[in-house]
């Protein structure tokens, strides 16, 4: 025992050494690479004056810094490879050689009897359910723990916000995970089902309920319609086509005033009522009606309700489209178009029904944003909005409900949780203001996701169709489709 | 007719920044076959450090003389620029090569997000304007024409010719461009005939930006004010001016940027500039539907 451990020893010191010289030399490569970017964009500061003239102001120690810590970075990492892991497995065997022996002794036969892929089964049977009982009962659990006024900005900022990216995910997910078309337009039916409502409401005094369904009709018919054109175009050619349409919806919105009041957008939506009973305050409102004290939150917790049934509305339908035929068809679609099409599958309407369903169900979340807001504008519907969703559908591991589900809480949870970072202010000072991070962490995030796990959260698929068994497989055996 | 000179003079000075940054996006769909998302962005980000070198240099190094302030200037925004592409490249393409497709194409849509958003957040969310430049405008008042021909558009339309020519002769007669037009063909038989794939991307990356930075100072120059937003439009008429050319092919790209700029000012002139970015728009979405290889491209052949 003592032989060998002194001669391994022995090779680390030496390896240490060794990898000193070369870890510094490439952390002060990085180190000067950092220099170099920080140099003219975050060295000075272009800043117009009183005569609206550019002067510069000097910003070298903040370069510094960030070069130094590259610097640090990287020479830590280099350093790590060699020396961190030898001392974690120092600390791991000492604990095992001791006490900590027989608990790993227990652990390893317990996996013995229970196998952990069955644990990670039940994990997955049960975690959905789980998740979607937290999520009927947030809204209540608010209220109860934080009062009416306090629990009013998490419903509405984290519950509604992120269900409405929940519901828009799972509908871009027939067409991008399910039929592999790549869409980057999915904003455009969002933004018709939300003019549609606005539009419709504002001029002919449409009640919701009404303007619901007709905005889904209405987006369906522009996804048909911008689909038809795209049907012969494949992978990366489709995205940008389908972005161009996004752009180009986005800027009719602009610029036809007459029907969309241009920039200025539509105002004076009426708002949802309870089925007929309006949230106001008087003797017909809501709050009279039921008794109950008047405060705003009724009708947060009601736009709750309302999003998450049309949110489970849009996973229902899929989860039930993935077995018919047609969402057979879908998957067929993804897998290998030219064998879908020898065996007979209609590719065109295939295509077309993925991409009228998925823009229906955007028309919807639409329209529910514009009821939401009472206000809608061309500024709401810009490409961000598309990859934002997008990237919540590929992070989600497109195809996977649950995946899609946990990616929206992620990507709009997480940059709303920034919003709350006051504290902040106390260490950088009052100038400091976390909101405008918001949008560079949240790029740097995709980067970073698409680096760390570039199948998703949820790597695995159940299929749809299977002989005996069914059996989860991995995310890399689905194709992300070609067309 | 004066019009029609008029704008012919604009369109093409337009097309030029286009057609540069185009250049951009063509290669490194070439090579990797990757919608470079971020590579508007980058132009706009090349626009500001040329900008803040044209500040340093004028106003604390107190340089007086334009051509020589311009030509450091010049080189100074390519060579940050081409380091910035470098390490964009670096850290967040090159560990997503051999994944699956889409994975490049969302990080380089983040990465897009990031550096308008690092450029908001560093230079602030105002537009800059850039200091006055004397800009001497000639009137060609030959016969019954009348158009103006300002310093700036020859200055633009002769170093971006200049430019290009250096650059296809990069291309075209040295050991760099054959290396590259080898792993624009086959990627795999490239290194197994001892080419440095991965040096060769980065080169590839280095061009583009080198070239989109050359068109961020023209921008500069041309439009005399510059925005964290800037990049995006630019951006995507830049790619349509690409796919126009047939993706792949540089000359495409060059030519594709000219016709771009032309259609951009000839719309604005005669129709309405309400929707100049619905022209181009929808010349992408005619292009890619109708003409997917472009003017120059070769058709795509698909093997199953």
């Amino acid at each position: 025992m003592s032989a060998p451990s002194q001669t391994s020893e022995l090779t680390e010191s030496v390896a240490s050494a060794g990898q000193l010289v070369p870890a510094l030399r490439s952390a002060a490569a990085a180190g000067l690479v950092a220099f170099g970017l920080c140099f003219p964009i975050i060295s000075y500061h272009a800043e117009s004056n009183m005569e609206n003239e550019l002067v510069l102001i000097g910003r070298w120690p903040l370069s510094f810094a960030i070069a130094a810590l590259v610097f640090l970075f990287v020479f830590l990492r280099q350093m790590a490879r060699a020396d961190w892991r030898i001392w974690f497995d120092r600390v791991g065997s000492i604990a095992a050689g001791g006490m900590g022996g027989a608990l790993v002794q227990a652990a390893r036969e317990g996996e013995g009897t229970a196998p952990p892929s069955a644990a990670r089964a039940a994990f997955g049977r049960y975690f959905g359910p789980f998740a979607l009982g937290l999520v009927i009962a947030f809204p209540l659990l608010a209220l109860g723990l934080l009062g009416p006024s306090a629990s009013l900005k998490w419903i509405n900022n984290y519950g509604v916000q992120i269900l409405i990216y929940v519901m828009l995910g799972w509908g871009l997910n027939i067409v991008v995970g399910l039929a592999g078309l790549l869409d980057l337009g999915y904003v455009a039916f969002y933004a018709v089902g939300a003019y549609s409502y606005a539009l419709l409401s504002t001029t002919f005094g449409l009640s919701f309920w009404i303007c619901l369904p007709l905005a889904g009709i209405l987006a369906a018919m522009w996804g048909v319609i911008l689909g038809f054109p795209v049907l012969r175009l494949r992978g990366d050619y489709l995205a940008i086509v389908t972005l161009a349409f996004g752009e180009i919806i986005r800027m009719v919105l602009i610029n036809w005033v007459d029907l969309t009041n241009g920039y200025a957008g539509i105002s004076g939506i009426p708002h949802v009522s309870f089925f007929g009973i309006p949230f106001t305050d008087d003797d017909n409102g809501f709050a009279a009606i039921f008794h109950l004290p008047f405060t705003p939150i009724y009708r947060t917790i009601f736009l709750f309700y309302l999003i998450l049934a049309l949110a489970l509305l849009t996973n229902f339908v899929t989860i039930r489209l993935r077995r018919l035929p047609i969402g057979r068809a879908w998957e067929a679609l993804r897998e290998d178009e030219i064998a879908c099409r020898s065996l007979g599958i209609n590719t065109t309407n295939t295509k077309l029904t993925a991409f009228a369903l998925g823009a229906m169900f955007g028309g919807f979340a639409g329209s529910f944003f514009s009821v939401r807001q009472g206000f809608v504008s061309p500024e709401s519907f810009t490409f961000i909005e598309s990859a934002t969703i997008l990237a919540i559908v590929v992070l989600g591991g497109m195809g996977s409900q649950l995946g899609v589900a946990i990616a929206a809480a992620v990507m709009i949870g997480v940059p709303e949780l920034m919003r709350e970072l006051d504290w902040m202010k106390k260490i950088f000072g009052e100038d400091f203001d976390p909101t405008q991070y918001r949008m560079l962490l949240f790029g740097a995030a995709m980067v970073i996701m698409m680096i760390w796990k570039p199948r998703g959260l949820v790597s695995t698929r159940l299929p749809s169709v299977f002989l005996k068994e069914r059996k989860a497989v991995s995310g890399d055996l689905v194709k992300e489709g070609h067309g | 007719m004066d019009n029609f000179l008029q704008q012919l003079i604009n369109g093409l000075t337009l097309g030029s920044i286009y057609g540069l940054i185009a250049i951009g996006y063509t290669m490194v769909f070439g090579i990797i076959g990757m919608v470079n998302f971020a590579h508007g962005d980058v132009f706009m980000l090349s626009a500001f450090i040329a900008l803040i070198i044209f500040m340093i240099l004028t106003q604390i190094l107190g340089l007086g003389s334009l051509p020589l302030v311009f030509i450091v200037v010049m080189v100074a925004a390519m060579a940050l620029t081409a380091l910035w592409n470098w390490a964009i490249e670096r850290l967040a393409y090159r560990p997503l090569r051999g994944s699956f497709r889409l994975a490049p194409l969302i990080s380089a849509i983040g990465m897009s997000i990031f550096l308008s958003n690092f450029v908001q957040v560093v230079q602030g969310p105002r537009n800059k304007p850039a200091p006055q430049l004397p800009n001497h405008v000639f009137n060609l008042t030959g016969g019954a024409y009348d158009v103006t021909l300002s310093v700036r558009q020859i200055l633009i339309v002769v170093v971006t010719a200049i430019l290009l020519a250096a650059f296809w002769y990069l291309v075209q007669y040295t050991s760099l461009g054959r290396a590259q037009r080898a792993c624009e063909q086959d990627r795999k038989m490239a290194a197994l005939l001892g080419i440095d794939v991965d040096a060769t991307i980065s080169i590839t990356f280095v061009i583009g930006a080198a070239l989109a930075a050359v068109a961020g100072v023209m921008f500069v120059i041309y439009y005399g004010v510059v925005n964290f937003a800037d990049g995006f439009v630019p951006g995507v008429k830049a790619f349509t001016a690409a796919v126009l050319g047939g993706i792949g092919s540089l000359p495409g790209a060059v030519l594709g940027g000219l016709l771009i700029g032309l259609i951009e000012v000839f719309w604005s002139s005669y129709f309405t500039t309400d929707y100049k970015d619905v022209a181009a728009f929808m010349i992408l979405a005619i292009t890619l539907i109708f003409m997917p290889s472009g003017i120059l491209g070769r058709p795509e052949v698909e093997k199953v």
